[in-house]
């Protein structure tokens, strides 16, 4: 046999397991032209609806008239509000314990809402119908800044005051004004208050971390088919998380869950555009019953960067307070968020701000508070997690520029301010000011290995240099080193305080061993790029001893797949991964008492060796998993069921904390505003590495979005709530020509609580990024007086801060 | 509507002949017409570059032709580039170094680069680095798509230096 000459080494290298770089099961139908996107999903008599959106920002609608409409040839209807609401389905419950509406329900409250479905034969007659849609609109007062919204008499939500004027409380409690949504908290707030007005240091600084959009290269979309002989409704569509669709649509609709499957196809990207339940997915079912026909809706780019799922919107105070040697006493935050019209965020239900409260960073703060006001406003609902755990980029991009700014008021080098408050590595597990326990880390050796990578002292040095040539006359360009050093958390989450409308955040996975020692296993999650049929098969390889070519990984359709709450967050690998190596543990249980039974020996008597049971002390008897999976299926064995499945369902102990040591190398032309990123070192720790490969590629990706919003990317309003920023024209999404090679590194610190002690990395880069390159702009120009200046730092931004810092006299 | 025009084309090497109205997009043909689907949409304003195809001999951003403006002439789209059995060099070597994720800008990508590869065989990293600035990526940077790039070349350039 050819497993008795192979060496252990070989017996390993076969089973692609996890740490090697396997190259990518997903890439031959990619490269070849044969994914199964949602738009090339195509059923007979399949329909194609599409809205009418308001021009407008603050309206009340008088009138619509569908009349025009409905006789341009090719539309079948056209469904508004009205039509919507005796099925109660004209308003729709958000993440966020809000309500949202599906079609204007008499007024809009941002640019581009869905006013009404036109359904017709194709995309090109429903542009026609909705081109003859009249709608009457009689404007409003627009309230596109927070700060106003909060003192204005003018009420977006008029369904949120009583009739006798009063304010009810909201799904977070108490609410102080028409527009406000929630305050929430964490932390000690008067201990805080008093360890500032104490501090031997304190230093204050505001910062807009602005509006953006994670802008997938495809856009969000559905098909809906009611089949009406079976009483089946289907639901194909870009869901990030396919199982709580099928609950929501169930919850509306009233249709049984059972009759109902939601299938996620191949996904073009998600970055958290796909996570939440919007107004085309409902009228689309709406559209589907009404027609008996199937209907298929899928947003053009204007539509998306306009209305589904913008990110950040922050409005963020931070004081911090440190000892004069630089050690820091005391963080305060407060934060003004933007919500737009509805509450629509994409976060667990008992955390309205997300994980904000992550903003002590990596820092040993012994003493924390912050206070995050949730506001809304004339803009698009949303407020996803755009390549981050939630919240988690704003709080990081929060700390690290705090850090900065007090490195700057204590005339310290700032790397070594980080080092000095870094938590140390024998602290861990250790428990935060703002409440969150943090794993495990070491933070130190991270930091020590980027700054030597880099000559870190040997940039500084060049820096200085600059500066007295740029004094001198000699140059006009000046050099920033950003540096940047995040603490994340990620994989939501425990079920005991995690959940997204009442479904815990578990995962799961679902295994199925086949006779002649394949398999297939199934989970809860959804691939958007990242890899999983790829990489889960390895983490099942190492578990169960078959080869990852040999087995199977599905996700994404609800017939199918065990439930679970999708992929976002970097949550796959912290909590569908371990539901993996779990479910493969069973697997390899019982294939343990196969294999003792097969060599005639105890259960304890047999142990596992990669690919096999063998006897121990007497390898040269053995069972590979290969003959217990035949086994499995063609004996009777006493004591145990034929077969050779498992599943589990993993509800992680917490979360995962993955961290990170980044720099980044910048020259920047003064009298253009051109940054020039001339190096990026990206160390990334995110626990035990299952790929190499993919590891390295999701931080080149999640550093290149980080890149886009540092430096240009936007979702900007004028005044009247109009989108400036509508399409990719305007809305910066970085070519191969502005991107620069990334250095990638990495230390391994595992999960102490993960099976495998993964922690997940897909969003770290992004994080950790963002404050990078920001720091890097800022620190251009620190010998010339500059404090803090926002994002996007695109060249008119970064000319205009050369400009006031007098640097073009 | 207008008038119906009388469209002739080859795609991948085969005559398509029909009927569409003059505002019809070439994309649109190609997908919903022809039910040829690796070429994507993803902005439909010439801007991302996922509907990348090549007309006689030239890389067209397809979401923004007409199909009465391709009339008679040659198109290549992803699906006559390589087959299951014999990879084009460039479908191996994103394969080979990750030059993909969730592949929706894949096959503009790599319909782009079979010309960028005939316009200029030994294109330094600035030269693709240029020349694929039209197609957009979400997921990977660029970083691999270059080495992917990088590397047919040197294979394309390596089998013809054998066969010669």
């Amino acid at each position: 046999m050819k497993d008795e000459v192979e060496s252990r080494d070989d017996r390993v290298a076969n089973l692609k397991g996890m740490g090697c770089s396997r190259k990518r099961v997903e890439d031959a139908r990619f490269t070849q032209g044969k994914g199964n996107y949602v738009d090339d999903i195509k059923l007979d008599g399949m329909l194609f609806g599409d809205f009418v959106r308001s021009p407008y920002a603050h309206a009340r609608i008088t009138s619509i008239n569908a009349e025009e409409a409905l006789k341009v040839p090719g539309v079948l209807a056209v469904l508004t509000a009205a039509d919507l609401e005796p099925l109660g389905l004209h308003w729709m419950p958000t993440l966020a314990g809000d309500k949202q509406m599906v079609l204007a329900d008499g007024k809009v409250l941002f640019q581009g809402q869905e006013v009404a479905f036109v359904v017709a034969e194709d995309r090109f007659a429903a542009a026609d119908g909705i081109e003859a849609v009249e709608v009457e609109y009689e404007e409003l007062p627009v309230i596109v800044d927070p700060f106003e919204a909060m003192k204005t008499d003018v009420v977006l939500r008029e369904d949120l005051v009583a009739d006798d004027g009063s304010i009810p409380d909201g799904a977070h409690g108490p609410r102080t004004h028409p527009n406000h949504i929630f305050t929430w908290e964490a932390g000690e707030k008067e201990a805080t208050q008093q360890v500032l007005d104490n501090a031997e240091v304190l230093v204050e600084e505001s910062m807009y971390y602005h509006r953006t959009h994670p802008c997938p290269l495809e856009t969000c979309g559905c098909v809906a088919s009611m089949d009406k002989v079976n009483g089946k409704l289907t639901l194909w569509g870009t869901f990030q998380a396919p199982h709580a669709i099928r609950t929501v649509v169930s919850l509306i609709s009233g249709i049984e869950e059972h009759n109902i499957r939601v299938v996620s196809p191949d996904i073009g990207g998600g970055f958290g555009n796909k996570v939440g339940a919007y107004p085309g997915y409902v009228c689309s079912v709406v559209a589907s019953i009404v027609t008996g026909k199937p209907v298929k809706w899928i947003e053009d780019r204007m539509d998306n960067l306009m209305t589904t799922a913008f990110a950040r919107d922050y409005h963020m105070t931070g004081k911090i307070s440190a000892t004069k040697e630089g050690k820091i006493t005391g963080l305060h935050c407060h934060v003004t968020a933007d919500h737009g019209g509805f509450d629509a965020c994409a976060d667990p239900t008992k955390f309205p701000a997300g994980f904000m409260n992550i903003c002590t960073g990596s820092y040993d703060i012994p003493t924390a508070f912050l206070e995050v006001d949730g506001v809304y406003t004339n803009k698009a609902p949303g407020g996803v997690s755009y390549r981050c755990s939630f919240r988690v980029t704003e709080a990081v991009y929060f700390i690290e520029r705090m850090v900065e700014v007090l490195a700057i008021e204590l005339g310290m080098d700032a790397a070594e301010l980080r080092r000095i408050n870094f938590i140390k590595k024998e602290q861990f597990p250790y428990k935060a000011a703002l409440g969150w326990e943090y794993d495990s880390g070491d933070y130190h050796t991270a930091w020590d290995k980027a700054l030597t990578s880099v000559d870190y002292d040997g940039l500084r040095a060049e820096q200085a240099q600059r500066v007295e040539d740029f004094k001198a006359g000699k140059t006009r360009k000046l050099m920033g080193v950003g540096l940047s050093f995040f603490t994340e958390i990620v994989g939501a989450g425990p079920v005991k305080n995690c959940d997204i409308l009442g479904l815990g955040m578990f995962d799961s996975c679902e295994i199925r061993i086949h006779p002649t020692g394949s398999a297939i296993a199934r989970l809860g999650t959804i691939s958007q790029g990242q890899g999983h049929a790829t990489t889960f098969a390895q983490i099942l390889a190492s578990e169960i001893g078959l080869p990852a070519d040999s087995i199977t990984i599905e996700e994404g359709d609800t017939d199918t797949a065990p439930y679970g709450l999708g992929t976002y967050g970097s949550r796959s690998t912290p909590v569908a991964g371990a539901a993996t190596a779990m479910a493969g543990r069973k697997i390899r249980a019982k294939a343990q008492m196969i294999a003792a039974y097969l060599l005639e020996v105890h259960d304890n008597d047999v142990e596992f060796d990669v690919d096999r049971f063998v006897v121990k002390g007497a390898p040269e008897k053995f069972k590979t998993m290969k003959e217990i999976a035949f086994a499995a299926y063609n004996q009777a064995i006493p004591g145990i069921e034929p077969g050779l499945e498992a599943v589990s369902y993993y509800d992680p102990p917490n979360m995962t904390y993955p961290f990170g040591a980044y720099v980044c190398v910048m020259d920047i032309d003064v009298d253009t505003g051109v940054p020039e990123i001339r190096r990026f070192y990206a160390l990334d720790d995110c626990g035990t590495r299952i790929n190499p490969m993919i590891i390295e590629g999701q931080v080149h990706g999640g550093l290149t979005e980080a890149l886009a919003v540092a430096l240009g990317q936007e979702i900007a309003y004028d005044d009247m709530g109009n989108v400036k920023t509508g399409t990719l024209m305007d809305f910066f999404l970085p070519t191969a020509w502005e991107v620069p090679n990334y250095e990638t590194d990495h230390t391994v610190t595992p999960s102490p609580h993960h099976p495998i002690g993964a922690k997940g990395v897909g969003e770290s880069p992004h994080v950790g990024g963002v404050p990078c390159f920001s720091n890097a702009v800022h620190d251009a120009f620190r010998a010339f007086g500059l404090r803090q200046t926002n994002m996007p730092h695109d060249h008119w931004r970064i000319w205009k801060t050369a400009n006031e810092l007098g640097l073009h006299d | 509507m207008s008038k119906k025009m009388h469209i002739k084309l080859n795609v991948n090497g085969k005559d398509e002949e029909f009927l569409a109205e003059p505002r019809e997009l070439l994309i649109y043909t190609l997908r919903e017409r022809l039910n040829i689907t690796g070429p994507h949409i993803g902005c439909e304003t010439s801007h991302c570059g996922a509907c990348t195809v090549t007309i006689d001999g030239k890389s067209v951003k397809s979401c923004t032709m007409f199909a009465a403006q391709a009339d008679g002439k040659e198109i290549t789209t992803i699906e006559g580039i390589g087959t299951p059995d014999s990879l084009h060099p460039l479908q191996e070597a994103f394969k080979e170094h990750h030059g993909l994720q969730c592949g929706y800008c894949t096959p503009g990508m790599i319909t782009r680069a079979t010309k960028l590869l005939e316009e200029n065989p030994n294109p330094s990293e600035e030269d693709i680095r240029f020349g694929m600035a039209g197609n957009l990526c979400r997921c990977t940077g660029y970083q691999n798509i270059v080495k992917s790039i990088l590397a047919a070349a040197a294979e394309m350039n390596a089998a013809k230096e054998a066969a010669e």
